[in-house]
């Protein structure tokens, strides 16, 4: 690395803290879009960004471990490999069950997705979504079905909602625009 | 785009089936998944290049925390049938619209809106609800008990 003052890994790290900075800020917009698919990718972001290739794999794992990055890796497009049986499934749980049956729903291997939100009354009563993706319809209906027999959930009102065309599927966007 | 899994041979399959996460954060990550798989760096990076003109991969990147990274939302709006596609072009132009589903039920366009911070979140959806002229349903994540879109693949099945 040519550097005129070499690099400490606690520079780095002490840079990497900061979010905001308009170079770190680039470099999370350069990421919404995915790595270029050559040989040296670290290197090339940073070149784009401003910083040393050194300073863009300590933010990498930094932010990993921090949790900012959730994952880094192959962003599979579902339905294009005919994974197009996706079901959302909205239930109406009583507020102090809630959690509960939600971190038991999260504990079955088929469901992908599993979290609260707020009913909006009157239109809209359901607190817990989940979501089952699968290749087939009847067959995303029946591991519903054995979910709910499992664990007892028969009394808890509940819909599938079914996708039915998807207009746009892509990684969040949270960078500012003026940074891309 | 559509293609077949079977379209997708070994080396394929076992580039999505190892690296959904886990991504070697070195120099040269290509050539690090390339001795992994026992092939080539030039390889790898042209089954990922094949792969994302398929439309398989999205992309190969950071998938970040929604909490962290800045402010999100879930979003459902009720339209005609007929005008659905309509509606639906109309939310795709809104700046920050990452994901926008017809669904079966009397909400039937569902979309996620992702923006910076709070207050540009909030302006967003007011602009798109005066656009739309409908109300939007507005559900933020309260409580995540479980995101992992990175599953195994069910190739078997696929076939």
């Amino acid at each position: 690395m040519a550097t005129a003052t070499p690099l400490t890994l606690e520079t780095l790290e002490r840079d990497c803290r900061d979010h905001e900075s308009s170079a770190h800020l680039h470099l999370r917009a350069l990421l919404e879009e995915g790595l270029p698919l050559v040989a040296h990718p670290w290197q090339v972001l940073a070149e784009q960004c401003g910083l040393e290739e050194a300073e863009v794999m300590v933010c990498m794992q930094r932010w990993q471990e921090e949790g900012l990055i959730k994952r880094l890796g192959l962003v599979v497009r579902h339905r294009s490999l005919g994974i197009k049986a996706n079901a959302m499934v909205v239930w109406n749980v009583p507020d102090q069950d809630v959690t509960r049956v939600g971190h038991t729903l999260a504990q079955e291997t088929a469901v992908t997705l599993c979290y609260r939100r707020p009913r909006r009354l009157p239109e809209w009563p359901f607190n817990l979504f989940c979501m089952i993706h699968g290749v087939r319809r009847d067959q995303v209906l029946a591991q519903l079905e054995h979910i709910v027999q499992r664990h007892g959930l028969g009394g808890i009102e509940h819909q599938v909602l079914f996708s039915r065309h998807a207009y746009r599927q892509c990684g969040g966007r949270y960078a500012l625009e003026e940074t891309r | 785009m559509h293609c077949h899994s079977h379209d997708l041979d070994m080396l394929d399959r076992r580039l999505i089936d190892s690296y959904q996460r886990g991504l070697p954060v070195c120099p040269r990550p290509f050539h690090a998944m390339a001795e992994c798989l026992g092939t080539s760096e030039a390889q790898v990076i042209d089954r990922l290049q094949r792969l994302q003109a398929l439309g398989v991969l999205s992309r190969v990147g950071a998938v970040f925390d929604h909490a962290m990274a800045g402010a999100s939302l879930l979003a459902a709006v009720a339209v005609p049938e007929e005008q659905r596609d309509a509606f639906a072009e109309l939310i795709n132009q809104t700046p920050g619209v990452n994901h926008n589903y017809a669904r079966e039920h009397h909400y039937n366009l569902w979309f996620v809106v992702t923006a910076p911070e709070e207050k540009s979140l909030a302006a967003r959806l007011t602009r798109l609800e005066a656009l739309l002229g409908r109300s939007i349903l507005r559900l933020p994540m309260e409580e995540s008990f479980h995101i992992d879109l990175a599953f195994t693949i069910p190739w078997a099945e696929l076939e």
